[in-house]
């Protein structure tokens, strides 16, 4: 990826969006596709109608290698994070979350076991902070940042055939497996709520690549807007909005991503930053929790949006909201106090001074279709 | 047609000036998803923000160009704000102004010279 003078990194894909009419902006010190000429709604429902593709190389790709055993490494690992290492299987990716002393989340991510040796991807934006934190954090282990591959998201309805099409054989793959083909690395994961893959493509090949993907008719270019409204509607956390260190994984609704194991009574029990408040909040629930919200009328209430209870308290904040296309209404989450939490309580958010009516919502507000 | 430096146009209808915003601005703002209208028989100043436009990127105002009264609205655009990309120059008005001299309109540019502000 080149550098430009005003400090911004180019994707390796560059010349093909700005081929394909990509509006470029900013972005986590890269140069990004906000959206393509059919703008951020069409965009959003073509990839839930039919597939999506993303070009994510922004995000940092990282291999973990032992200089020890495997064993030590996941162990090392586990140190970092809430999570459940060592118990995921060979060719199967994992959510995690680096969490700080305090409790707070450093950053989330996925980590895949590929036998001999751990693959990562962490959000873009934190990736040099992460790679210095996995470096500091496990001696043990040599942390090599992969700095030669594009990473691209392939979601939708019609990803698995469209994919199917350029790289035989990973139809049979199941939501969170990993494969290796070649030198492609395949992972059914992804960032909308939808079935879908993300691949981990040589630099040099990924533009053949890509242009395989699009020649399909199913296949269109999406960019950041989009993907931001698919993964809203998902209710997926974006770090630095729905999460950041003043957000726990318990507050931020994130137990799922804590196994067993590292919980209280488990075999693996603690050991990770953090772990007195995290524990402590399993136990007894955790102060405020994010929340889905949906507002009442149209109009979208964005982050930074105050909400209150019915008398007029304070009860906590939107990080993340706007306009759900799929849902066809505004939608939001935020955290709010717990005894607010309830699916159904009412509150009102302050609009343009205005306190407007929204309620506490189940999320996701659209069903996922992982395939299990 | 005149047109203003935010990107409004403004035509004129009988003694009433019809206010909507430019297509450069509908493509700037990307997919409208609500609209709020002002009041009609609201007395609105210039520089007042009398709409809220929001998109799927984000909430903008449209402010009065000039003083005057509002004395109609476009329902359609709460209820269909997707008008707005649609048909921004024509059938997406936003509200009617009554003035009491159509020649505060002067100072504004036609539409050669909005061509060139935007380049």
């Amino acid at each position: 990826m080149a550098d430009l003078e005003d400090g911004l990194k180019r994707l390796g894909l560059h010349e093909l969006h700005v081929e394909l009419g990509g509006k470029m902006v900013p972005f986590a010190g890269y140069e990004m596709p906000v959206q393509y000429p059919d703008g951020v709604l069409k965009e959003h429902l073509h990839t839930r109608a039919a597939a999506g593709l993303f070009d994510v190389s922004h995000m940092g790709q990282v291999i973990l290698r032992p200089k020890g055993s495997m064993e030590e490494l996941k162990l090392a690992f586990e140190a970092l994070m809430p999570v459940d290492v060592l118990g995921l299987a060979e060719g199967r990716q994992r959510y995690g979350l680096f969490t700080d002393d305090a409790g707070g989340i450093l950053d989330d991510l996925m980590f895949t076991n590929r036998g001999d040796h751990l693959y990562v991807v962490v959000n873009a934006a934190c990736k040099a902070a992460d790679i210095a934190h996995m470096t500091a954090g496990m001696p043990g282990v040599s942390v090599q940042p992969v700095t030669d591959r594009a990473l691209l998201a392939l979601q939708g309805p019609a990803a698995e055939a469209a994919l199917e099409a350029v790289l035989p054989g990973v139809a049979a793959m199941k939501f969170m497996d990993h494969r290796v083909i070649g030198d492609i690395w395949v992972s059914r994961s992804g960032y909308t709520g939808e079935d879908g893959f993300e691949v981990s493509v040589p630099e040099a090949q990924a533009e053949g690549f890509a242009r395989k993907l699009l020649a399909q008719p199913a296949v269109a270019p999406i960019g950041l807007g989009a993907r931001d409204s698919l993964r809203l509607e998902a209710g997926l956390c974006l770090y630095g909005h729905d999460i950041d260190t003043t957000t726990s994984p318990v507050e931020a609704g994130l137990t799922w991503a804590i196994q067993k194991a590292r919980k209280a009574g488990g075999a693996r029990e603690g050991g990770f930053p953090g772990a007195v408040r995290i524990l402590r909040e399993l136990a007894e629930g955790p102060e405020r929790l994010r929340v889905g919200l949906r507002p009442e009328g149209r109009a979208p209430m964005r982050e930074g949006v105050e909400l209150f209870a019915p008398d007029g308290t304070p009860v906590g904040r939107i990080t993340s909201g706007g306009f759900g296309p799929s849902v066809n209404a505004p939608i939001a989450m935020g955290y709010v106090a717990r005894a607010h939490s309830a699916i159904g309580t009412a509150l009102t958010g302050e609009v343009r001074g205005k306190r407007l009516p929204v309620t506490v919502a189940e999320l996701p507000f659209q069903p996922t279709t992982y395939k299990r | 047609m005149k047109f203003t430096k935010e990107h409004e146009w403004l035509r004129v209808e009988g003694d009433h000036v019809v206010v909507g915003i430019t297509e450069h601005a509908a493509t700037q703002l990307g997919d409208v998803v609500f609209v709020e209208l002002p009041e009609t028989e609201t007395q609105v100043a210039e520089g007042d923000e009398v709409c809220v436009i929001e998109s799927v990127k984000a909430a903008s105002d449209i402010l009065a160009p000039i003083d005057g009264e509002i004395v109609a609205v476009n329902q359609k655009l709460v209820d269909n704000p997707g008008l707005v990309n649609e048909d921004p120059m024509g059938a997406a008005w936003f509200f009617k102004l009554k003035v009491n001299d159509l020649s505060v309109l002067d100072q504004f540019m036609d539409e050669d010279e909005y061509q060139e502000l935007i380049g």
